[in-house]
């Protein structure tokens, strides 16, 4: 570890991980505890009552949300092949490597891919709420007249008909916090990568925002497949 | 890190003193804001204890409010709830939360470990300001069409959720905003307190030589953290309720009541003991201090705060011993409040045990901190009676909680806060607050304190139930009306010897003497700066610490009385810093 | 003007004004051993010129003293009160032969429901009246809670009781009046701008007038 990412210096053993790593966790332990408030408000609300909620197939479509999963996943990946690139010093886009065909990527190139994939998500998110709205699927149940709501009524046990509005204001409230989460996300690496990478501040010496951020993004993944089993899965 | 040091560019007026990073600046900034709101919450007060003195008689100076809150005069059944609330709402997110903590915890933790400055500066900035708009978006709530919100501070849904029931519509969802806002403010706060007492204290200041207020405000810090993230969660889903339609509370939709309930007390308990903590680690300083000895059971004390703060997230359903929930979680949550008790009663004795034999200066400060001991300790104790849920039956949600409720925050934390303020003001202003107002307002506030609260006790056990308009209206209330005069009359002497407080504070600001560098013969290190403390403290050096904070009388001190952390004795080894090259 | 709780009016009363009052010597104890402890310090170890503070850090054996000590006392609590909360509270406890009524809180009301002359509550012969609630001394009565809008609290002092009225819950109160007379329900839980006049009364009739008062509005008649 380099100098500026050690403790600050004089000081007593502290926690081993400079300021802006610790503060990172420490700020993802309160965000735990945000999501913990939604998500065991929505396991209390949906496994705590008498009448079943709709099965996930029926109204989500799990499958484009799949994709989107897959998405964010890669993006943590390639977030990782950012953080490993500026800890060899990589500081470039592509560079030619002899003996192999694929060019070598570096920071700026992983930290794009990530962008891209992260700004995805969330496109892919919208639409997919333009459709469930258009649907008729919305955070107070089943709007009336719409198609679902007809859906609803012909079989109300397997749209969940009674309990509806528990299933709309827990879906769209989690998974839109959670989308806000990522949206901030994208922001911020692109802010980085305008301010720091592209202007190759960020050195085998000094790489800590690209950990810093890292560290948030990988959170925000971690939440995202949890929220992705219990509500698109179970 | 990069050091803070004197080696900035010349700051204008606006970035010393306004948009500050200056975490001693910022800590001020707080005190002058919180000390509004808490104006704002005892204003409030007077108008509650007005209408239960006198219900329905018209109120000195209510013709200035308006038609929707007061006719002719008489406090209107909807304001007075009103009232409660926001009562109960300013002086808790408002008043003592920063008091304790933003005050605090900015002002003491760098100066108190040898930092420079806080671990993220810029992020402690912003806490400040969304804690002031925070504050600002709650105070709209008196303004806007329908008024305030009126559900309580405990804002239980339904009644919160649906503004055709409540009667308020828009301060009701501010109150919301502005809760996620503080919210920010706080968790912001807390990681930059945790941040820097884990990583940057001075050589030599190691966990156990930190004092009890750095180790206090620590823990607060972690609690803070972990709790109001919860609420901000409940907070949106309440807004979410009553904005967009959701059904998070709404029974009818097969939402469940006592969701609410459920989350706003998981944080409401531990923000309970954020509320008290604090208070209790500077007046274990203080009363060392006083005592010109060591604090008694040093590590005691830390392991209780720890245990204080660890039990303090398994007893949060003793709020809800009535609620309906299920009777067994009743009796468990009895068992860890009965439990939580104990590390509080562990505090007391150690502070009575540093008192005893030692050589007791009774400034001030002292005489404040005793006085948080006694009436803390009558606070703790009348807790107990509503753990024991059998006897929790009669007096839930009636004037007895009340009075315990005001024994452990002003009787306790205020208390800590007169102390706080008067101890530290020279470290912030570099004057000395004036002796003798201190001592009169410390006599006439204990004195008219005891005379409100006390009494409370006993028409609570009574009967009379919280948040009522007009307790006659209850034949069995009537007789117990003599002594809710007597309670409304000693708040106003009580209210109005604060005056004495006020006029201190600010008079003392240019008027007061000036500050020698250590006034009270403390150990702590900030008193081996000048008064008031520099920018960057001891920037560029760092300072090394030697020993524990409380060694008053100790053998190596000579005729001295106490010993500073930072004085080096011939005997004293150098610590080895930890990232010196070569070292860990 | 009364220095200690209500006069006690159901079974309840006693287990629960006794705790009260075992609870009151422990603390009273505690505090007068605090504010003793304070007072006599200030006096005693106050500072004079010459004299030197006792140097010491503190003592194992006063710590493991006074943490046992308070530990045990609360332990020893949590059981007796337990052992009274079960009786008060747990669905299990309610008396089988308990009288059956209905009480719907409401903004702000109490609406009373009556079995009618099929002792049977939730048939078609139930009657309702507003704010009254009158039950027989000497026996016991259990209340089915329900809330019509936001939560109340059902409170009748006289009798210890109290519980809160959640919308879509149905919370089972019970208790057993030992005195006749007439006493008055309040809301302890804040419902809205009327929370401070949702006034209800109680009266509690010898068997014989409880059953010609019911007889009475069965028949259509009025109280």
């Amino acid at each position: 570890m380099t100098d500026a990412m050690r403790p600050p210096f004089p000081a007593e053993p502290g926690a081993g991980v400079y300021s802006n790593k610790l503060g990172m966790w420490v700020f993802l332990a309160s965000d735990v505890m945000f999501f913990t408030a939604l998500i065991g408000s929505y396991i209390v609300l949906r496994f705590g009552m008498s009448s079943a909620w709709a099965a996930p197939g029926t109204v989500l479509n799990v499958p484009l949300t799949g994709i989107n999963t897959f998405l964010l996943i890669c993006s943590s990946v390639s977030m990782v092949k950012a953080y490993a690139a500026i800890a060899d010093g990589k500081k470039y886009f592509l560079r030619k490597v002899p003996g192999k065909t694929l060019q070598d990527g570096g920071l700026k190139f992983w930290l794009l891919i990530t962008i891209i994939c992260g700004a995805a998500f969330v496109g892919v998110q919208i639409y997919e709420y333009i459709k469930l709205v258009g649907h008729g699927f919305t955070p107070t149940g089943y709007r009336e007249g719409s198609e679902l709501a007809e859906l609803a009524l012909a079989d109300p046990v397997k749209y969940g008909a009674g309990v509806a509005g528990m299933y709309g204001s827990t879906f769209f409230t989690m998974t839109g916090f959670h989308g806000f989460h990522v949206t901030c996300g994208v922001v911020s690496m692109l802010y980085l990568y305008f301010t720091k990478v592209l202007p190759e501040k960020y050195s085998a010496q000094d790489y800590r925002g690209i950990e810093v951020i890292g560290l948030y993004w990988h959170f925000v993944d971690l939440v995202w497949i949890i929220l992705f089993t219990i509500v698109y899965l179970v | 890190m990069k050091t803070h040091d004197a080696h900035h560019a010349p700051m204008s007026f606006w970035q010393k003193y306004i948009f500050s990073t200056d975490h001693k600046i910022i800590g001020i900034q707080f005190l002058f804001v919180s000390l509004f709101f808490l104006l704002v919450g005892g204003l409030l007060a007077m108008q509650i204890r007005w209408q239960l003195g006198f219900p329905g008689k018209p109120m000195p100076g209510g013709g200035i409010l308006p038609e929707s809150m007061v006719v002719d005069g008489v406090i209107l059944p909807e304001y007075y709830i009103q009232l409660v609330t926001m009562h109960g709402t300013f002086m808790v997110f408002f008043a003592i939360m920063p008091l304790l903590v933003g005050v605090y915890a900015n002002f003491l933790i760098p100066l108190k470990l040898g930092a420079h400055d806080m671990a993220f500066p810029r992020i402690n900035m912003w806490s400040f300001w969304l804690a002031l708009l925070a504050g600002l978006i709650m105070l709209a709530g008196f303004f806007v069409p329908d008024g305030a919100p009126r559900a309580g501070w405990t804002m239980y849904a339904p009644l919160s959720a649906r503004p055709d029931l409540s009667g308020a519509t828009l301060s009701q969802q501010l109150w919301c905003v502005s809760i996620v806002v503080l919210g920010l403010s706080s968790v912001l706060g807390s990681l930059n307190y945790i941040t820097t007492v884990i990583n940057h204290r001075a050589p030599g200041m190691t966990w156990f030589r930190m004092p009890l207020s750095v180790w206090a405000l620590f823990i607060t810090a972690i609690l803070g953290v972990l709790a109001l993230p919860v609420l901000q969660g409940a907070a949106i889903m309440l807004l979410f309720d009553q904005t967009i339609g959701t059904h998070f509370f709404d029974f009818g939709a097969g939402g469940q009541p006592l969701l609410w309930q459920h989350l706003f007390w998981f944080f409401g308990h531990p923000e309970v003991y954020i509320l008290i903590l604090p208070a209790m680690g500077m007046v274990s300083d203080i009363i060392a201090n006083g005592s010109r000895k060591p604090i008694f059971g040093y590590h005691s004390m830390v392991f209780a705060i720890i245990g204080i703060a660890f039990l303090g997230w398994i007893v949060w359903g003793h709020h809800m011993f009535m609620s309906g929930m299920n009777p067994t979680l009743g009796s468990t949550f009895m068992v860890s409040t009965l439990l939580i008790a104990v590390p509080s009663a562990i505090k007391v004795f150690n502070w009575l045990g540093t008192m005893w034999r030692g050589n007791l200066h009774l400034h001030v400060p002292m005489l404040n901190a005793i006085g948080f001991v006694s009436m803390f300790t009558i606070g703790g104790l009348s807790g107990i009676f509503m753990a024991a849920t059998p006897v929790d039956i009669p007096i839930h949600d009636t004037q007895f909680i009340v009075a315990h409720i005001h024994y452990v925050l002003f009787g306790g934390s205020l208390f800590a806060l007169f102390a706080a303020i008067t101890f530290w003001y020279p470290k912030m202003f570099g004057r000395v607050m004036d002796e003798r107002l201190g001592k009169i307002h410390f006599w006439l506030t204990f004195i008219t304190y005891n005379m409100t609260f006390f009494p409370m006790h006993i028409i609570g056990m009574g009967g009379q139930m919280r948040r009522i308009y007009d307790p006659t209206v209850y034949t069995f209330l009537q007789p117990q009306q003599p002594v809710n005069v007597f309670i409304t009359i000693s708040a106003f002497a009580l209210f109005a010897v604060q005056f004495f407080f006020m006029f201190n504070f600010l008079w003392s600001l240019k008027r007061g003497q000036k500050a020698p560098q250590n006034p009270w013969n403390d150990n702590g290190l900030e008193w081996s700066l000048p008064n008031p403390a520099p920018h960057g403290n001891w920037a560029p050096a760092t300072p090394i610490v030697y020993r524990g904070p409380y060694e008053f009388s100790a053998p190596e001190a000579g005729d001295a009385d106490y010993l500073p952390q930072t004085k080096k004795l011939p005997s004293d080894p150098d610590p080895v810093p930890a990232t010196l090259p070569g070292g860990h | 003007m009364r220095w200690w709780l209500p006069d006690a009016g159901s079974t309840f009363a006693g287990p629960i004004d006794t705790l009260f009052l075992v609870i009151l010597i422990i603390t009273g104890i505690a505090l007068v051993i605090v504010e003793v402890g304070v007072v006599t310090f200030v006096i005693r170890y106050r500072a004079r010129p010459g004299r030197k503070a006792f140097y010491t850090h503190g003592s194992t054996r006063a710590e493991v003293i006074w943490t046992a000590i308070p530990a045990v006392t609360m332990v020893a609590l949590g059981l007796v009160s337990n052992h009274y909360w079960v009786l008060m509270k747990d669905k299990n406890s309610v008396p089988p032969n308990a009288i059956q009524m209905g009480v719907h809180a409401k903004q702000f009301e109490w609406e009373v429901s009556y079995a009618g002359p099929d002792g049977t509550l939730g048939t078609p012969d139930d009657f309702t009246v507003r704010n009254q609630l009158h039950i027989p001394v000497d026996q016991p009565v259990a209340v089915q809670l329900t809330a019509e809008d936001v939560i109340h609290s059902f409170f009748v002092p006289e009798f210890r009781v109290k519980q809160d009225a959640v919308p879509g819950m149905n919370i089972t109160a019970w208790f057993q009046a030992t005195k006749t007379g007439e006493y008055e329900i309040g809301c302890a839980e804040l419902c809205g701008m009327g929370h401070y006049r949702m006034r209800g009364r109680v009266f509690v009739h010898t068997p014989e007038e409880f059953n010609t008062w019911l007889a009475q509005q069965a028949a259509g008649g009025s109280e």
